[in-house]
């Protein structure tokens, strides 16, 4: 690749906070190091793991709407949690999380079962376990 | 109290690291000099392991081990601890930070507040140096950052105690001594024969090269084999794994040919520096699988099939073996 052949297909995948660094040979042969905003294969194969993420999401949102998950079950998924990881940020058991995710059994949890699924996601208060939107 | 640090960006975060601490200490090495004398090019196809879903395909060998081949090659005396307990591990952070030692550490990606949100996703083999503390923040010098960041106690607490797969638990790392004279020859001369070793070598279908061609055989049977749907989000999966930032494919055959550049000079061969744009020409080719595999993923009208992407791969194991059987040839006049 050389200097002039270094992409710079902008789909803004960093957000504008940081960029590529590229290696890329200049006219004498060289070896130089080129900035990239993105690159579209790149920013396809990002954005495309972006977007199943989002569905699981909604998915997950529409399970909790309808009553059959409990608002925690969306939570895991919002922050790209899965079951097992989610066991070890909260200290609980995986068959015990799973159990959680059935909103009668939920809606019986102590407040001191729910501030240690508020500390795994990274909330301020309780409330914001309720807050799927 | 922040220590006079030179941050310097990289492509892959801890070659990076590396590169950063060692000029902080007068010895300065680029990134692709270490990349290189750490052997960091690798490429394993894992089908028996999953990742996210996603069967293993990994690029680059184990996190921590470039960084420990090049403080071993270079007879560095590295101090390295995990922690159990949170609190000292970020007391002991402090001590060093007030005794004026940048220090690395491995943590999670997931937190990292200063990243883009694209690329916040649970991955805990993340390299950054902390090199000062101001109130209640630390300063980071995180290499895929542009500029210097700045994160919570809290912040950092978290990513250092991160969970999932490879838990960071608190382990930071710094250099305790440098020796004076550092014989960069040798060290180029031990990358380059382990770096054939690991790719060119090793017996078995699905490593180095033998990898690449094995996952072009397999690769052709995916749609019919998981479906369409699974088979987009593996090739999607090899694509972020070959390009995303801490890995890489096409971007690590160029730093690697960088590397060949700077060494060839070193050790004074002309071979290797001519070879230098043969393995442009192999990043050039991985480059074109990735944007194949793109239009693939994303389900545009296109002409490439999965059978094409196999071709591609198994030119690519065969150029790329080229490479390796000419370096061990080098390797070997060089001894005579």
């Amino acid at each position: 690749m050389k200097v002039n052949q270094v992409p710079q297909d902008d789909a803004n995948i960093f957000d504008g906070k940081t960029q590529d660094v590229q290696y890329a040979l200049d006219e004498n042969g060289k070896y130089t190091i080129v900035k990239s905003v993105g690159w579209q294969p790149k920013n396809d194969a990002i954005s495309h793991a972006w977007e199943l993420e989002q569905e699981k999401i909604e998915e997950a949102r529409a399970l909790v709407v309808a009553g059959k998950k409990s608002p925690i079950y969306y939570h895991m998924f919002k922050n790209l949690m899965d079951v097992k990881l989610l066991a070890s940020y909260t200290g609980f058991f995986v068959f015990t999380v799973k159990r959680h995710f059935k909103p009668n059994v939920f809606n019986e949890l102590s407040e001191k079962k729910l501030q240690r699924y508020v500390e795994a996601f990274r909330m301020k208060h309780i409330d914001d376990l309720y807050n799927i939107e | 109290m922040r220590i006079d640090f030179d941050h310097k960006m990289s492509a892959h975060c801890e070659n990076g690291v590396t590169s950063n601490l060692l000029r902080f200490y007068g010895v300065d090495v680029s990134e692709a000099m270490v990349f290189g004398m750490g052997s960091g090019i690798f490429f394993s196809y894992l089908p028996f392991l999953k990742l996210n879903g996603c069967p293993v395909i990994a690029f680059r060998p184990l996190p921590g081990v470039i960084f420990r081949r090049i403080s071993k090659a270079l007879g560095l005396k590295i101090f390295t601890k995990k922690y159990s307990d949170r609190e000292k591990a970020m007391t002991e952070l402090d001590e060093n930070l007030k005794k004026g030692i940048p220090t690395g550490m491995v943590v999670g990606v997931y937190d990292l507040t200063y990243f883009p949100p694209m690329f916040r996703f649970h991955f805990n083999a993340h390299n950054i140096v902390v090199f000062g503390k101001e109130g209640n923040d630390y300063i980071v010098s995180d290499p895929v950052m542009e500029q210097v960041e700045k994160l919570s106690y809290e912040d950092l607490k978290r990513v250092r105690f991160a969970m999932g797969l490879a838990k960071p638990k608190g382990k930071m790392y710094y250099v305790e001594n440098i020796p004076k004279e550092i014989d960069l020859k040798k060290s180029i001369i031990k990358g380059l024969k382990r770096t054939v070793r690991d790719n060119y070598l090793v017996p078995g279908p699905i490593i180095g090269v033998n990898g690449i061609k094995y996952l072009s055989k397999k690769i052709r049977n995916w749609p019919q084999k998981y479906g369409e749907k699974i088979a987009k989000k593996y090739v999607g999966h090899i694509v972020r794994m070959q390009e995303e930032i801490g890995t890489g494919g096409a971007g690590f055959r160029f730093l690697f040919a960088a590397f060949l550049q700077e060494a060839s000079v070193i050790i004074d061969s002309k071979e290797l520096y001519d070879l230098s744009f043969k393995m442009t020409e192999v990043g050039d080719k991985w480059r074109l699988f990735a944007v194949a595999a793109g239009r693939i993923c994303k389900g545009r009208q296109t002409v490439e099939t999965y059978d094409t992407l196999g071709d591609m791969l198994l030119d690519i194991s065969i150029s790329e073996g080229y490479v390796y059987a000419e370096i061990r040839n080098i390797l070997k006049t060089m001894n005579k």
